[in-house]
C-alpha cells in the first residue's frame, strides 16, 4: 500500500487542459455547462469497431490516460449504445461489419450524432471500397463529423468530439 | 517409408532468415506435415495462391520453421475445376482456420470435416471465390444472410452466453459462444472475420514500392513488424542492402512497438482485476512513450516510417537523447509497479491459475510468440532465427512456465526490460550513414520471404511479384491466427467474468487475422 501511495505522489497530477476546438479555449466549466444544456448531462460515448486495423482503438483508448483524462471532463464511454448520445465509429467498414453497425446505430437514443474516426471511418483509407469493405462510415449510416488521420491524435480525436456537440463551431 | 523431408536439400528462396522452397506432389504435402510434426517443427502460416493464367492451376503453401530454416512447402493443384488437397490440421490443428479462409477466398477445398466458412460471412456470394484472378475486388454485392451453426452443447444446466461481434469497450469485434453451467465455462467458440477487408486482394493492385502501407495496416498495433517484414521480403527479392544507420533504425522502431503494447496491456491487465491504479500508471508511461515517437520517429504510432530500402524519418541527436532519458525514467517506475502488482494479493488472486494453457497444450496446439514463451516454450526468431541487427545482439529469451494470467504478465515484465536493454544498446553508438537507400524494381513472378518477431510474434510476409514492379500475391501472416484457438483451451472450467482478463492476457489481433 505504502508502494502504491508514493508511486502516486511520485507521478502527481498529469491532466492537460482540454484542446481548444476554435482559438477560444474552453474552460472545463464552460464546456461542462454546455454539456448540460445541449444533453441536460454528461456525454456518453459508445465506440464501434467497424473493421479498423487497430490502430484507431489505440488512440481512442488513450483518451482515458492521465495526460487527456476526458471523464474528468465529464465524457465517458458507456458499454450500451442505449446509453449513448454519440458513436465513435472507426474503420472502414466492412462488409462483415455492416449489419452490426447499423443495429449499434438504430440502438441509440435520439439526440444521436456520429463521429467518423481515422481516414478509414472519412473514406475507407487504404482499403477503399471493394467486395469486402464498404468504405467511410457516411455510407452507411448518417455522419455528423469526420476526425481525419492515421491514425488521429488524441487531441485531434477529442477536438472531433467537442465541434461535434457544439454546432456552433463546426461552421455550417 | 518415412522420408526425412528435413533432410531435403531444398532450392534457397530471397529472404531476412535462411528460407528453403520445397516443391511436392499431393501425398507429399500431407507426409511433409507428419514429418516435420514429428521432429517438432513449428507451423508458421498457410496460404493459397490462383495461378490458373500462368500453369492452369492452384498453389497451396506452408511455412515450417525448423532449426536454422525455414521450410516453404508448396503443391500444386492441377485439378482447377475443383481444386483441393489433404487437410494437416490433424497434425497442425492451427491450419484449419487458415484452410477455411483459403476455401473461403479460393474456392480450394480440403478433406478435413469444418468446412464452415471462416471469412465470409455472407457478404458476397458462396459461389465468387474473391482472390481468383478473374474475379473483380473493386465489385460490391449485397449481404445475405449465411447462418453459422455453433457446435451445440446439451447437457442439464447447460445454456449459453453470445457475445459479440460489438464488445463492450473500446476494443475490435468478434463473436464469443460461451456454453456455460452455472458460472463455470463448458466450453467456449470462437467466431472471427467480422473486419475482413480483402487486404490480400488490395495488395494485388499495390506497386512493390507502395506495399507496406498496406502491409503495415494490416493490424496497427504491430505496424513497424508487418512494414519491416514486407520491406525485408522486398528488399530480399532485390538484393538491397539498407543502411546500417536504417537497420538500427528499424530495431528500434520495432522494439519501441513492443515497449508501448507491453505497457499498455500490462495497463489494461490491472484494471481488468480491478486495479485502476495499474491502468493509470502504466498509461501514463505508454503515452509519454508516443509523445517521444513524435520527436524521434515523427509520430505516435509508426505506420509509415518503415519503407522499402530504409526508414522515412532520420533521427536527430536530441531525440536520441530523449529517448535515453525516457528510458532512465521508465525502467525504475516499470520495477516499482512490478513490484507493487507481485505483491498485490487482491491482483495476484486474479491472475494466477486464471486461463492456464499448460505446457503440453501449447505445444500440441501449435502455440507462438508470447503466449507461448508464457507456456514454457522456448521461441522467439530474434533468438532463434536472428537476422540484422539482431544477429549481433543476442537478445535474452524470455521464458515463463506458469502458462497463466500470471505468466504472461510477467513475460512481459521481462520482455520490458529486455527491450530498454536493447534500445540502449542501439543508441549507444548509432551507425552514421545514410536512412535509405533504393530499392529497384524486382523481377516478376518470384516469391519472397520476410519474417519479423513481432511484439505478439511471428510476423510473416509472402510476396511474389508480378510485371512491371507490381504484386501478383502477398500473403501477411499474423500470429494471431496460431493464438486464437488456444484461448478456447485456456478458459475452460474458469469463470465467465474472468474472460475479458484472460483474453486481456493474450490480447491478440482480430484485424491481423481476419485480413
Amino acid at each position: 500500500m505504502w508502494n502504491t501511495l508514493s508511486h502516486m505522489l511520485q507521478t502527481g497530477l498529469l491532466t492537460e487542459p482540454l484542446p481548444a476546438p476554435q482559438q477560444t479555449a474552453p474552460a472545463l466549466k464552460t464546456l461542462q455547462k454546455e454539456l448540460l444544456q445541449i444533453l441536460g448531462r454528461a456525454l456518453c460515448i459508445r465506440h464501434v469497431d467497424a473493421g479498423s486495423c487497430n490502430g484507431c482503438e489505440l488512440e481512442i483508448q488513450a483518451l482515458n490516460n492521465p495526460y487527456y483524462n476526458l471523464e474528468g471532463a465529464g465524457i465517458k464511454f458507456v458499454a450500451s449504445p442505449r446509453h449513448a448520445d454519440l458513436l465513435l465509429v472507426t474503420g472502414p467498414v466492412s462488409v462483415n461489419m455492416e449489419e452490426a453497425l447499423k443495429r449499434t446505430y438504430n440502438a441509440m437514443p435520439d439526440p444521436r450524432f456520429v463521429v467518423a474516426v481515422g481516414d478509414c471511418g472519412a473514406c475507407g483509407g487504404v482499403f477503399g471500397t471493394s467486395y469486402a469493405s464498404r468504405g467511410g462510415v457516411a455510407n452507411i449510416i448518417p455522419v455528423n463529423y469526420i476526425v481525419m488521420g492515421c491514425p488521429p491524435s488524441p487531441a485531434a480525436i477529442i477536438s472531433g468530439i467537442l465541434r461535434t456537440i457544439r454546432p456552433a463551431d463546426i461552421g455550417a | 517409408m518415412a522420408t526425412n523431408f528435413m533432410e531435403f536439400q531444398a532450392p534457397r528462396l530471397p529472404a531476412n532468415i535462411p528460407t528453403r522452397r520445397l516443391r511436392v506432389d499431393r501425398v507429399q504435402w500431407f507426409q511433409t506435415a507428419e514429418s516435420f510434426r514429428k521432429s517438432n517443427a513449428r507451423f508458421l502460416t498457410l496460404w493459397g495462391a490462383d495461378d490458373r493464367d500462368r500453369d492452369g492451376g492452384f498453389r497451396i503453401y506452408a511455412a515450417y520453421l525448423i532449426p536454422n530454416t525455414v521450410m516453404v512447402v508448396e503443391h500444386f493443384i492441377e485439378d482447377s475445376a475443383s481444386p483441393s488437397y489433404p487437410g494437416i490440421a490433424g497434425f497442425y490443428p492451427a491450419a484449419l482456420r487458415m484452410q477455411r479462409a483459403v476455401a473461403d477466398l479460393l474456392g480450394i477445398s480440403t478433406d478435413e470435416a469444418d468446412t464452415r466458412g471462416w471469412l465470409r460471412h455472407g457478404g458476397w456470394p458462396e459461389s465468387l471465390f474473391p482472390l481468383r484472378r478473374d474475379v473483380d475486388g473493386s465489385q460490391q454485392y449485397p449481404v445475405e444472410s449465411a447462418p453459422y451453426p455453433f457446435v451445440p452443447v446439451e447437457g442439464d444446466g447447460v445454456h449459453e452466453i453470445a457475445v459479440g461481434p460489438v464488445h463492450a469497450g473500446t476494443i475490435e469485434p468478434g463473436h464469443f459462444r460461451f456454453t456455460v453451467v452455472g458460472e463455470k465455462v463448458l466450453r467456449l467458440e470462437e467466431r472471427l472475420g467480422y473486419t475482413h477487408k480483402g487486404v490480400a486482394k488490395l495488395f494485388e493492385n499495390s506497386s512493390q514500392q507502395n506495399g507496406h502501407r498496406l502491409a503495415a495496416r494490416v493490424s496497427g498495433d504491430s505496424a513497424v513488424a508487418f512494414s519491416w517484414a514486407y520491406c525485408a521480403a522486398l528488399e530480399s527479392l532485390t538484393q538491397t542492402v539498407c543502411p546500417a544507420r536504417a537497420i538500427i533504425l528499424r530495431a528500434l522502431a520495432l522494439e519501441q512497438e513492443r515497449l508501448a503494447n507491453h505497457l499498455g496491456d500490462l495497463g489494461a491487465l490491472g484494471n481488468d482485476a480491478g486495479f485502476a491504479f495499474g491502468l493509470t500508471q502504466f498509461s501514463r508511461l505508454k503515452e509519454e512513450l508516443l509523445r517521444a515517437n513524435i520527436v524521434a520517429f515523427g509520430a505516435r504510432y509508426l505506420m509509415d516510417y518503415v519503407v522499402p530500402g530504409g526508414v522515412a524519418f532520420d533521427m536527430t541527436p536530441d531525440a536520441r537523447r530523449l529517448l535515453l532519458d525516457l528510458y532512465d525514467a521508465m525502467e525504475p517506475s516499470v520495477s516499482q509497479m512490478r513490484s507493487i502488482y507481485d505483491e498485490h494479493a487482491g491482483l495476484q488472486d486474479r491472475f494466477r491459475e486464471a486461463g492456464r494453457l499448460e505446457q503440453a497444450t501449447a505445444e500440441k496446439l501449435g502455440a507462438i510468440g508470447l503466449v507461448a514463451r508464457a507456456s514454457g516454450i522456448a521461441c522467439d526468431l530474434r533468438v532463434d532465427h536472428p537476422w540484422a541487427p539482431y544477429d549481433l545482439l543476442a537478445p535474452k529469451l524470455v521464458v515463463q512456465t506458469g502458462g497463466d494470467v500470471a505468466a504472461r504478465v510477467q513475460v512481459r515484465f521481462d520482455e520490458i526490460l529486455e527491450s530498454l536493454r536493447l534500445c540502449r544498446l542501439f543508441l549507444s553508438e548509432p551507425p552514421k550513414d545514410a536512412i535509405r537507400t533504393s530499392v529497384p524494381v524486382a523481377t516478376s513472378g518470384v516469391l519472397g520471404v520476410g519474417l519479423v518477431e513481432g511484439w505478439r510474434g511471428p510476423v510473416m510476409i509472402a510476396l511474389e511479384t508480378g510485371p512491371s514492379g507490381g504484386i501478383r500475391r502477398c500473403h501477411a501472416h499474423d500470429p494471431s491466427w496460431q493464438n486464437w484457438p488456444l484461448i478456447e483451451y485456456a478458459i475452460l472450467g474458469n469463470i465467465v467474468p474472468d474472460f475479458p482478463l484472460i483474453n486481456k492476457s493474450f490480447n491478440l489481433s482480430y484485424s491481423g487475422q481476419d485480413g
